[in-house]
């Protein structure tokens, strides 16, 4: 009786243990060619560096009729830097009463605290801004947070992603989760993990956010994509960061 | 803003080869793509990128319209005296960036 | 859901890269090719070529060019001239190397509209031409950009 039970036992750590290692998520760079990832590897080649390093200059420069720069309330001191920042969006934002991503939160620091006109979606400085923001959480783990009023948008989130739509009549899951892995004409299709967005892509030929690539994913089903402001988007990368728990931020990443 | 990415060491031994990376923001339109429209988008392209230290040409590109976009060049070079690294990018439409860095010789 | 139904229903999303009305073909090629060398003689050798085999997108290939050579005043490459195949127009670049430079070894990022082949010739300071070729694969990208 008592081997049986040490048996199980043994048994019960293995598994769980297994089940501690075998992570199966793997980033979208793990399907790249070793030339890309080069790319994204080395800060001095990676062109997305050069919107990092123009996000860099308009953190400094004061704008709307508060005439604050991001960097006179962002001290070290004040309201602590950057670091971390990105791997917690999106998150629940107390202002508005929605979740947000990290380009709404910089919206709202925009018009909120700058007193200035908010950026065009998908605009050069709005990507600047939020990539020179973005890059001071590479490396950390995405720790989306546990907080009990994002349940609504998370749920949201999943069922959008689980849901067939578009002329091809495909759920992202059939994509990103059944077929992962799988060569979709010459392309391997990833996990669709939001980990390194702000990203260059070579399609693109620029940097784009999180939300051009599900349009471009929305496009490829012949589904019409929301408006960038949809609450969808939100939703859809609030469940997309839930799933990357704990992977590695790679923001700015290189994408074919 | 001149939006440039310039990497090379400040400082270097003397006759030791090290490596000038270099990135700019450029859309490099081919002029053989039709647009929304239906008709060719005119070509904008830097056509050249030129090099120098202390004012010898180390390196001259003429590009063409095969170059990707955010052009990205890198060469091997080697210096005796500490001096200026000078960059310059001309082309379309009145194009003209130039940017340098300062190299010490130890 | 079945496989093959799938993978059927989704070739519907591969973008055709814009077919370009001009191509370089391999005779414009041998046109550019021969107004750099002139008469002289090329030889297979010393030019050493890294491009990936495969690529998933040809809008930004990285390419780097070396050529085996001492880089003194007296025997050096004074010349890189590199073209391709089938885009619009067979000159990728020519670069002209000063005396500055440390080795021949040259790193950029090209566009290629198609599957092609790559050939590049150096000039030595000593009238040689050595060349080159490599080929490369271009696939495709699979989902559609919006145009709005
Ligand atoms: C007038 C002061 C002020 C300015 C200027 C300002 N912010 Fe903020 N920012 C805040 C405050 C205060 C918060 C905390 C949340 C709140 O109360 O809105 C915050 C929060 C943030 C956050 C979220 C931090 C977190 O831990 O979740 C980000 C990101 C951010 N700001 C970016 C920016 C950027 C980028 C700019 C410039 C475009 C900027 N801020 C300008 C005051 C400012
Ligand atoms: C028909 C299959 C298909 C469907 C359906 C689809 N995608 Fe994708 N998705 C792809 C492919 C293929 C790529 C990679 C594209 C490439 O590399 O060219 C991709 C890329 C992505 C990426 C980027 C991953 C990275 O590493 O950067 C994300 C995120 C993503 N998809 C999310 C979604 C979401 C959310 C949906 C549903 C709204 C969706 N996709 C629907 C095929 C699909």
């Amino acid at each position: 009786m008592r081997r049986l039970a040490l048996v199980v036992l043994a048994v019960f750590a293995a598994t769980y243990a297994f089940a501690q290692t075998a992570d199966k998520r793997r980033s979208g760079y793990a399907d790249m060619d070793a030339s890309v990832q080069k790319m994204q590897d080395d800060d001095t080649a990676n062109p997305a560096m050069l919107w990092v390093q123009e996000g860099e200059a308009l953190w400094g420069k004061p704008v709307g009729s508060a005439n604050l720069a991001c960097a006179d309330c962002h001290t070290p001191a004040r309201l602590g830097g950057m670091a971390g920042v990105a791997a917690r969006y999106p998150a629940w934002s107390p202002a508005l009463g929605r979740a947000i991503d990290l380009e709404g939160r910089l919206q709202l620091c925009r018009t909120l605290h700058q007193k200035g006109p908010a950026l065009a979606d998908e605009s050069r400085e709005l990507l600047a801004l939020t990539a020179f923001v973005a890059r001071q959480s590479r490396g950390q783990p995405v720790a989306s947070p546990d907080d009990r009023r994002l349940d609504a948008t998370l749920r949201s989130g999943e069922t959008l992603y689980k849901r067939r739509q578009g002329q091809l009549n495909l759920s992202c899951a059939q994509c990103h989760d059944d077929n992962a892995g799988q060569k979709l004409a010459a392309v391997t299709i990833p996990q669709a993990h939001p980990t390194a967005y702000p990203l260059y892509r070579l399609e693109w030929q620029a940097l784009g956010s999180l939300k051009r690539r599900l349009r471009n994913c929305l496009i490829g089903v012949r589904a019409e994509p929301y408006p960038y402001s949809a609450p969808e988007y939100v939703a859809l990368e609030l469940y997309l960061a839930k799933r990357a728990q704990g992977m590695k931020v790679e923001a700015p990443g290189v994408r074919p | 803003m001149a939006n440039v990415l310039i990497n090379a060491p400040k400082s270097v031994k003397k006759g030791q080869a090290f490596e000038v990376k270099t990135l700019i923001l450029h859309p490099m339109e081919t002029g053989f793509r039709p647009g929304t429209n239906g008709t060719i988008i005119p070509r904008n392209i830097i056509e050249d990128f030129v090099a120098t230290y202390n004012g010898v040409e180390l390196i001259r590109l003429k590009l063409s319209s095969a170059i990707a976009a955010n052009p990205f060049v890198a060469f091997q070079v080697a210096v005796t005296e500490s001096g200026t690294l000078a960059f310059r990018w001309t082309g379309d439409e009145g194009f003209a960036i130039e940017q340098s860095v300062a190299i010490a010789v130890e | 859901m079945q496989r093959r139904s799938f993978l059927a229903g989704t070739t519907a999303l591969v973008a055709v890269l814009p077919l370009a009305s001009a191509h370089a073909t391999p005779e414009s090629l041998q046109a550019a090719i021969r107004e750099v060398v002139g008469s002289a003689a090329l030889r297979e050798g010393k030019v050493k070529i890294d491009l990936p085999a495969l690529v998933e997108n040809g809008n930004t290939v990285p390419l780097g060019v070396t050529v085996d050579s001492p880089m003194t005043a007296t025997d050096r490459v004074k010349a890189i001239h590199v073209f391709n195949e089938k885009n619009p127009q067979p000159h990728v670049y020519t670069a002209t190397l000063g005396p500055g430079l440390a080795r021949a070894d040259i790193s950029t990022r090209i566009k290629l509209g198609d599957s092609q082949k790559i050939v590049v010739v150096a000039e030595t300071s000593k009238g040689e031409f050595w060349t080159a070729s490599a080929d490369v694969i271009v696939t495709l990208a699979a989902c559609l950009e919006d145009l709005t």
